[in-house]
């Protein structure tokens, strides 16, 4: 879901790029308080691995397919501002390395993934781990929960970009439901990753996921 | 203490190399169809208002090397490179905006 140049005008790249900006910084400042000399690495190799997961496309329909957004498993993994960096790292690197999404469009790819995704699979988590048993294959659950939701809705805002200073002529409500529709779909590949990579790490080094050793953390203080 | 170190270094090579071989191997298998936003572009009329991204000619646009034909070794190479390239990046961000201990 990488927007590339010229989907968006100039002006409302801008403006999001700014947003971007905003929660960039945000994080950068409070995600010292998620990482530390223990975790550092895992929260460098999150990026890595989304990095690399995000290459393999899955077909979703007919001529359709969907790679991993990433947001939810890495906040489930390393807390929601680093998770917020790991993503725009990737972001970074995919578009001046391999010219995947557009420049231009930096600004609007950060705002729906790492800013948008990220926050709604943190609001989603929070809410699944209060519901949930306290338990390892309930965390991996909750994680694959906030995965899902996270798709359709940053997909969605990539349609309000659309509504904003779309360049197309199609109506915004006809791109609303096919990007609404299609990210479902996306979502449940989406899902499926997250849960299984967070329970593999959870059967290995559940002291490492953020979601796990400080979902009390998670509850109360960074509500 | 040092059992837990070796442990986590175990953990970090293994959460590595599965990284490196899904970015250097399975990539090739990945489904080359457009993906969800792609396709929504072409089929709701929108997908010709793209632009190339100025840097469209880069050696390693679109994940593949540029002039390799053997498509498996150019996506592989574009992904251990990938691969390479986030970890240097990300490995020096987190380690600059750590919580020293």
């Amino acid at each position: 879901m990488h927007i590339p140049d010229g989907f968006i005008d100039i002006p409302t790249s801008t403006a999001f790029g700014t947003l971007a900006l905003a929660g960039t910084a945000i994080a950068l400042k409070k995600a010292k308080t998620e990482v530390d000399d223990r975790t550092a690495p895992m929260a460098g190799l999150t990026a890595v691995f989304i990095f690399a997961v995000q290459m393999l496309n899955f077909p979703v329909a007919a001529g359709t397919s969907g790679h991993l957004l990433g947001g939810a498993l890495a906040m489930v993994l390393v807390g929601p501002y680093a998770a917020s960096l790991a993503i725009t790292v990737v972001l970074g690197v995919q578009a001046l390395l391999f010219a995947d999404g557009g420049l231009t469009a930096l600004g609007l790819n950060v705002f729906n993934l790492s800013v948008i995704a990220v926050l709604v699979s943190f609001l989603a988590f929070k809410l699944m781990v209060k519901l949930l048993p306290k338990t390892k294959s309930a965390i991996a659950l909750a994680a694959g929960i906030a995965a899902f939701v996270s798709v359709p809705i940053s997909a969605s805002a990539f349609t309000l970009q659309y509504a904003i200073g779309g360049n197309g002529t199609a109506p915004v409500e006809t791109v609303f439901i096919a990007m609404f529709s299609t990210h479902l779909l996306i979502g449940i590949g989406e899902a499926v990753i997250t849960a299984l990579t967070v329970s593999a790490i959870l059967a290995s080094r559940s002291d490492l996921v953020y979601g796990w050793s400080r979902k009390e953390v998670a509850l109360e203080i960074r509500s | 203490m040092n059992q837990s170190k070796n442990n986590l270094k175990k953990f970090y090579a293994i959460f590595f190399l599965a990284a490196l071989s899904l970015a250097g191997g399975l990539s090739y298998y990945a489904s080359s169809s457009p993906d969800g936003l792609e396709k929504v572009a072409e089929d709701e009329g929108f997908l010709e208002s793209a632009k190339d991204s100025a840097l469209s000619n880069s050696p390693l646009a679109d994940y593949g090397l540029a002039g390799l034909d053997n498509e498996r070794l150019s996506v592989g190479i574009a992904g251990v490179v990938g691969v390479v390239v986030t970890a240097i990046i990300a490995l020096a961000l987190f380690t600059l905006v750590k919580k020293r201990n």
